[in-house]
C-alpha cells in the first residue's frame, strides 16, 4: 500500500522487448499506462468501448482493446505496440503492405489494424479475402473505404502490380 | 475515467466467495472485465473491490463427461470457438462463440461473464436455453446447480447471489437424431434478435419426438418458449413445416419484445418469425442430409 492508502500491485512485463518493472494501480488502464507512462503512442483512445480498435496492443500475441483493459493484466506477459513491428530499421512486411497498396489515409485506425493483421497472418498465413474482412471486422477505419486495408492485407509479401 | 478500486485476487472459490461476502454490494466478482469496465468506466456502477476470480484454477477448462460437456465458467469466447472438444461434440456452440462481439471482446471476455451480467442482447444463453444446460454455481457454503431456464430473471439479473461464483456450464450433448441452430439478426454492435430451436427427431427422422424453442435479445430477457414448442411436438417434419409460422408468432409474442434502438417491438416479432423458420429449414435439411 501506497502513502496514499491506494493499493499499488508490481507490474514486471516487456513491451517491444524491453523488460519493464513498475507499479500500477489497480484501476489504470493499460493504454493509459503505455502511452503516458512509456510514452508510446502509436495505440489511439477513440470510443473508449472495445468497438473501434484503435488500441488494439497484442498481449503474449493476442489482440486485446487496451482502453478497457487494467494494466495489471500484462503481468508477466509479453505486449507488442505498433512500434515495436519494425526490426532493427526495417518496416515489418504488413508495415511495407499497407504502405505498398495504400492501406491508410489519416493512420489512426493504422496501428490497429496492422497489430490485428499480424495475429491474423499469425493463425492463418493464407488468408482468403473472407477470411480478410470476417477477421478484421472489429476494427473500423473511417478513411479507406477497407477495400485498400483488405488489399494489403492480401499483398503482404506481393508487390503491387498496379503501383507506379 | 475509471474511478479507483482495490483488487482481490483469491486462488481459490471458497477464498474469492468469503472476500465478497466480507465486502458485501461493494465487491463484485472480475472476469475478463468487458461488461463490468465498461459500466464502472461510464459511471454506472461504482464497486469498492473487484475480486479477480482468473488466478483460481482449472475454472478455464472444457471436458466431456459422459453425456455432457462441462465448461468451465472463465473460458474465454475464443476459447470456446477454438476449443477442438467443442466442435466435435458441439458444433452449434462454437458457431454461435464465433459470432459474439469482435475479436478483441471475443479473447478476453467470458463465457460466464456474458450469462450473469445478464445484458439481453447477448446471443449465448438463448442457445443454452435450448440445450437444456445448468450452470453450477458455487459458494463457500457449497456448491448448486441453477437450470439456465431459471437463471435469467430480468435485464442484468441473474440468480445468482452476491457471494457466488459462477464456476460451470454443463451442456447435454444433442442425440443422434437432434439438430439444433441459433440465428441472429443485428446492425448495431450487438445482436437486434437471437432464435435458438433444438429438434429431436425419432429414429426414423420423420418426426419432431421432442423440440426446444428460445428467443433472446428482443425483450429483457432470453427465454424458452414452450408454448412454441407444443405446437411443434409430436408433428412429422412435413407438418411441422407447416406450422412453423403459428410457432413463430407464437415465439415472437411470448417475446415480450420491446421498442428501441434495435427496432419495434413489431419488427422484432416478425424478424423472430423469420429466424425460427430459416433455423428449422436448415434443421430439417440436415436431419434429411
Ligand atoms: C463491443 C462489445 C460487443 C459485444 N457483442 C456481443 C455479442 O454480439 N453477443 C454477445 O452475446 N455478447 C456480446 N458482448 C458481451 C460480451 O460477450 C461480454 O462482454 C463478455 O462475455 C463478458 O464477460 P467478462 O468475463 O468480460 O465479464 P465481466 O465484465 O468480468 O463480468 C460481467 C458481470 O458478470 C459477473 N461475473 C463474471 N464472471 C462471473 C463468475 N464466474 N461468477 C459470478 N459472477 C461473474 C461480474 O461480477 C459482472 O457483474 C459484447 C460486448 C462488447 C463490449
Ligand atoms: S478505443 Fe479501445 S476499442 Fe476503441
Ligand atoms: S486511415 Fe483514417 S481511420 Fe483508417
Amino acid at each position: 500500500m501506497a502513502d496514499t492508502g491506494r493499493q499499488t500491485l508490481p507490474l514486471s512485463f516487456t513491451v517491444n522487448g524491453t523488460h519493464y518493472e513498475i507499479e500500477v494501480e489497480p484501476h489504470e488502464l493499460l493504454l493509459d499506462v503505455i502511452r503516458k507512462r512509456l510514452g508510446l503512442t502509436g495505440a489511439k483512445r477513440s470510443c473508449d468501448v472495445q468497438v473501434c480498435g484503435a488500441c488494439t496492443l497484442l498481449l503474449d500475441g493476442r489482440p486485446v482493446s487496451s482502453c478497457t483493459l487494467p494494466a495489471f493484466e500484462a503481468r508477466d506477459k509479453d505486449v507488442l505496440t505498433i512500434e515495436g513491428m519494425a526490426q532493427d530499421g526495417k518496416l515489418h512486411p504488413i508495415q511495407e503492405a499497407f504502405i505498398e497498396y495504400g492501406g491508410f489515409q489519416c493512420g489512426f485506425c493504422t496501428p490497429g489494424m496492422i497489430l490485428t493483421a499480424k495475429t491474423l497472418l499469425d493463425e492463418n498465413p493464407n488468408p482468403t479475402e473472407e477470411d480478410v474482412i470476417e477477421y478484421m471486422n472489429g476494427n473500423i477505419c473511417r478513411c479507406t473505404g477497407y477495400k485498400k486495408i483488405v488489399e494489403s492485407i492480401m499483398g503482404v509479401g506481393k508487390p503491387n502490380a498496379e503501383a507506379s | 475515467m475509471l474511478r479507483p478500486f482495490r483488487l482481490e485476487e483469491p486462488e481459490s472459490v471458497k477464498e474469492a466467495s468469503e472476500a465478497l461476502a466480507r465486502y458485501g454490494d461493494s465487491a463484485k466478482v472480475y472476469a475478463g472485465g468487458t461488461e463490468l469496465l465498461l459500466a464502472m468506466k461510464e459511471g454506472l456502477v461504482h464497486f469498492e473491490c473487484l475480486v479477480n476470480v482468473k488466478k483460481i484454477p482449472g475454472l478455464d477448462e472444457v471436458r466431456r463427461d459422459n453425456g455432457s460437456l462441462r465448461i468451465g465458467a472463465l473460458s474465454t469466447h475464443r476459447e470456446l470457438e477454438r476449443s477442438e472438444t467443442l466442435a466435435d461434440a458441439l458444433p452449434v456452440l462454437v458457431e454461435m462463440e464465433h459470432n459474439v462481439a469482435n475479436l478483441r471482446v471475443r479473447e478476453v471476455g467470458t463465457l460466464g461473464g456474458n450469462l450473469t451480467f445478464a445484458e439481453p442482447h447477448a446471443d449465448p444463453g438463448t442457445l443454452l436455453l435450448a440445450l437444456d444446460a445448468t450452470v453450477v454455481a458455487q459458494k463457500a457454503g457449497g456448491e448448486r446447480e441453477i437450470p439456465m431456464n431459471e437463471f435469467f430473471v430480468d435485464a442484468y439479473e441473474a440468480a445468482i447471489e452476491e457471494d457466488e461464483v459462477l464456476t460451470e456450464i454443463v451442456v447435454p450433448v444433442p442425440g443422434a437424431n437432434a439438430a439444433v441452430r441459433y440465428r441472429k439478426f443485428g446492425y448495431l454492435e450487438r445482436p437486434s434478435a437471437g432464435v435458438a430451436l433444438h429438434v429431436m427427431a425419432d429414429d426414423a427422422r420423420r418426426s419432431v419426438r421432442d423440440v426446444r424453442v428460445a428467443v433472446g435479445c428482443v425483450g429483457p430477457k432470453s427465454m424458452r418458449v414452450e408454448e412454441a414448442e407444443a405446437v411443434l411436438r409430436g408433428k412429422s417434419l412435413d407438418e411441422a413445416a407447416n406450422a412453423m409460422a403459428e410457432a413463430g408468432d407464437i415465439a415472437g409474442r411470448a417475446a415480450d419484445a420491446i421498442s428501441d434502438l434495435h427496432g419495434s417491438a413489431e419488427y422484432k416479432e416478425h424478424i423472430v418469425k423469420v429466424l425460427l423458420t430459416r433455423a428449422f429449414n436448415d434443421i430439417r435439411a440436415e436431419l434429411a442430409g
